[in-house]
């Protein structure tokens, strides 16, 4: 037995070739789902098959912003709240790439909100993965956006007054190609989720709900990152038919988790390449818009000069 | 009767069996592995590791059917399976 486990020993992770071996342990506390996350991602992306050479990531600042540190891939840590930014920019500029924003609720909702709206109206082919721990967690536990109502937090002493953020529900309302929901007890669903939205294009989206044991759970008699397992065991259900927007988290109602939206709308980069083509289109054919619009224009520009007349003068009498 | 068993003559099919390593040192003694290996085959270790945390210890491992579980849920990437060569 004794000469078993020292070969046992010998072996090493399957992760350690996607993980910076130098960097481990990682600062994670003990319970706190971060890890299992991005164990999720890295099988995910093995699902996918997509090549790890042509794969990004980009992160926020916060526990879960140590993330793209952690990972060897090429990856970006970026300023607090900025990763969907720098992620766009990345996308852009290099677009054989599979570019994935793993960052916090805080990082992600609260400093970079309006990013995240406005990625998903835009329909950046990225995809963005926020692990939703209801609160701030590097800096000691202040209330994100995320914070259920009545939820303590080193800033709510009283409990919670602001009303939270449906992930899922905003990033869809928003326009996102892909929206998914699922705790880190989802370990193979996710996974699943993780991999559909690696191959899929457009602006996917999907909300990682994990325990803080260390700053949520010890504010709300939460227990270890154990117990707070358990409980999103008993609190979650699966319906991927569920309208997102109707599916809020607060303390103690049903997680509802799933698939909600996979839909395929035009990209932003898309939208730009057919804007491009048909302003050049209108060029190639310059000579014989010009010598039509010379017809139309001179009519035009008669009326135009009169009810501009017109309208001075309203504003002079 | 149980001719069930051997369908067209072939032998009863193997089960599968996984190999368990745990990476003691790594581990921060969360006890997810322990809680939500379907088959019970983990407990938690009296001993230390060199944090001061109780890692896992296996304690039934005939009983692993490979699954994987402990693996993708340890947030440590302090214990994986291989699957069983033989047998
Ligand atoms: C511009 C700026 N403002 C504030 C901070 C402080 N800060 C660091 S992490 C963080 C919150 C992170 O919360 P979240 O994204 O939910 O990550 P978690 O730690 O919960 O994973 C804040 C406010 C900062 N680093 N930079
Ligand atoms: S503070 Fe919370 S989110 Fe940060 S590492 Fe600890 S448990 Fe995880
Ligand atoms: S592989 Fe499955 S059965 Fe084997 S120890 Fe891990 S969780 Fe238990
Ligand atoms: S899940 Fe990982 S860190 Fe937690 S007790 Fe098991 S081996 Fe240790
Ligand atoms: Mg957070």
């Amino acid at each position: 037995m004794a000469n078993n486990t020292a070969q046992l020993q010998e072996k090493s992770h399957p992760m350690e070739d996607l993980l910076r071996m130098d960097r481990m342990p990682h600062i994670w506390c003990s319970g706190c789902g971060l890890g299992s996350a991005v164990t999720a991602f890295v099988e995910g992306l093995k699902k996918a098959g997509v090549s790890y050479d042509k794969t990004a990531i980009v992160s926020g600042i916060g526990c879960t912003g140590r993330v793209a540190g952690y990972l060897r891939l090429d990856s970006y840590h970026t300023t607090h709240g900025r990763a969907i930014p720098f992620a766009t920019g990345l996308k852009l500029a290099n677009r054989d790439l599979t570019v994935v924003v793993f960052s916090g609720d805080g990082d992600l909702f609260a400093i970079g909100g309006n990013h995240l709206i406005h990625a998903a109206r835009r329909n950046v082919d990225i995809n963005v993965i926020c692990v939703n721990n209801f609160i701030y967690g590097m800096t000691g536990g202040q209330n994100a956006p995320t914070t259920p109502l009545g939820a303590y937090s080193s800033t709510a002493p009283f409990g919670n007054y602001e009303m939270p953020f449906n992930l899922v529900g905003l990033a869809a309302a928003s326009g996102a190609s892909y929206v998914a929901r699922w705790t880190t007890m989802h370990a193979r669903r996710l996974t699943d989720s993780i991999a559909t939205a690696a191959n899929k294009k457009g602006f996917c989206f999907i909300e990682i709900v994990s325990p803080c044991p260390t700053v949520f759970a010890r504010k709300n008699k939460g227990g270890t990152g154990l117990d707070m397992l358990k409980e999103f065991q008993t609190r979650a259900i699966i319906d991927h038919d569920a309208d997102p927007t109707t599916i809020p988290l607060n303390m103690d109602n049903e997680i509802v988790c799933g698939e909600f939206v996979n839909d395929d709308r035009p990209t932003f980069w898309e939208n730009v390449q057919a804007g491009i083509k048909a302003r050049l289109e209108k060029f190639a054919n310059w000579e014989e818009m010009q010598s039509n619009s010379r017809k139309i224009s001179h009519k035009k520009d008669r009326k135009y000069t009169s009810s501009r007349d017109s309208s001075i003068m309203r504003r002079n009498t | 009767m149980r001719f069930w068993e051997k369908p067209f003559g072939k032998e009863k099919p193997k089960t599968i069996c996984g190999e368990i390593h745990i990476i003691n040192d790594r581990c921060k003694g969360c006890s997810f592995c322990i809680e939500y290996c379907p088959r019970n085959v983990l407990e938690v270790s009296k001993d230390f590791n060199k944090k001061g945390y109780h890692p896992p210890i296996v304690v039934k491992p005939d009983m692993c059917t490979f699954c994987g579980l402990c693996e993708m849920i340890c947030p440590d990437f302090a214990i994986f399976v291989i699957e069983k060569e033989d047998e």
